[in-house]
């Protein structure tokens, strides 16, 4: 997917340079986007690797099985096929406060073994189960209180407020969290009503 | 809005403290581990550069010969009717497709239009709230060998456009 983008993204600039005559451009503009990449690169090290110290004193402080505790309640509404003492929900709350902790090094490994738990009791182990399909939403929506990278580039770009962004981005978060979970409920209900009418015409 | 501000101002300090405190009373070598982890910081920027040397170098032809701006002139009209700033285009499209490319996105509005004005407010917060949809349901189905995704993807794209418009309001809300 990327390869086709970046592709067409840097054809379809040579092509515009040279139907609009400036042909030159493309070279320049080379060697001037090569600079500003290092450039980041320096200021983004600095605050990045404070977070990422930040990150690991949280993890050893065992922030993250606290605020997994605290969770719980709040996510098991959302996933209805799963038993209480199953392990696949143990992984999910995990690897949602990793997320939310900005820690998303230690976010996937635990979402990974959450979709092993869950493949592992599914019956049809092509198709993507209910509970699947809710985890990948609560990851896509990518939901966090410290949104480290981003600091980082505001603080590299020169922002009075590199934080300015951490509230509201939370917030945003929580509406795209919260729309994905009702489009999720709802793309569910949708299946299993055409899976009984399906039936109810078989039969 | 006074309130948002000041919850953004007051956010990271309170975090930074509390996750040091706790560390220190359960007994953790914080700045050992501080230590430990910064050095992460290194590796994750080294990693991120081959990603932002394409991507920024990409953005900079695009937008040096004016393929750029064609687009999203013709896209214009469309993002006026939803009061959506043309400049934030490219990075709608990138961010569910790749992390890093569009933290490149990100940095070259940010460096364009300042990171404090509304169009780079509204950059960062778009950034920071969505996450690479496409990246996530390819590693996570990928893993265990899923192949009928059902309504995964269309859920997450959902959820990303969701974050968008949030983004776009709550930033109005920041800079009057």
């Amino acid at each position: 997917m990327m390869n086709l983008v970046w592709l067409l993204m840097i054809l379809g600039g040579i092509i515009a340079a040279a139907a609009t005559g400036q042909i030159d451009l493309v070279a320049k503009s080379i060697v001037s986007g090569g600079e500003q990449a290092i450039t980041l690169c320096l200021a983004l090290v600095a605050v990045l690797s404070f977070w990422m110290g930040i990150a690991r004193v949280a993890e050893k402080a065992g922030l993250l099985r606290v605020l997994a505790r605290l969770l719980v309640p709040f996510l098991r509404p959302f996933f209805p096929s799963l038993r209480d003492d199953d392990e696949a929900l143990k992984h999910i709350v995990l690897n949602f406060s990793a997320n939310l902790l900005g820690l998303g090094n230690a976010a996937t490994p635990f979402g990974l073994k959450a979709m092993r738990a869950m493949q592992d009791k599914n019956s049809d182990p092509d198709t993507a189960t209910d509970a699947m399909c809710t985890l990948l939403v609560l990851n896509t929506a990518g939901m966090t209180f410290i949104p480290s990278s981003v600091i980082a580039l505001r603080a590299a770009s020169g922002s009075q407020d590199p934080t300015a962004t951490v509230a509201i981005t939370l917030l945003a978060g929580v509406v795209a969290t919260s729309t994905g979970l009702v489009a999720d409920y709802l793309f569910r209900r949708l299946r299993h009503r055409v899976a009984k009418r399906g039936k109810h015409k078989w039969h | 809005m006074a309130l948002i501000s000041i919850l953004s101002s007051w956010l990271i300090p309170l975090f930074v403290a509390t996750v040091l405190l706790a560390g220190w009373l359960r007994g953790v070598a914080v700045f050992d581990e501080f230590i430990e982890g910064s050095k992460e910081g290194l590796k994750v920027t080294i990693t991120l550069l081959p990603y932002l040397v394409s991507m920024i170098i990409a953005i900079e032809i695009l937008s040096a010969s004016g393929a750029l701006d064609a687009l999203t002139n013709l896209l214009a009209p469309l993002l006026a009717w939803v009061n959506w700033p043309k400049e934030i285009l490219p990075l709608a499209l990138l961010r569910p497709m790749s992390n890093s490319g569009s933290l490149a996105v990100t940095a070259d509005i940010l460096r364009r239009f300042g990171p404090d004005s509304y169009v780079g407010l509204v950059a960062s917060t778009m950034q920071g709230s969505t996450d690479t949809t496409l990246f996530i349901i390819t590693v996570y189905f990928g893993a265990v060998g899923i192949k009928k995704i059902r309504h995964a993807l269309w859920a997450g794209l959902i959820a990303d456009l969701a974050a968008m418009l949030a983004s776009l309001v709550f930033c109005r809300l920041l800079v009057v």
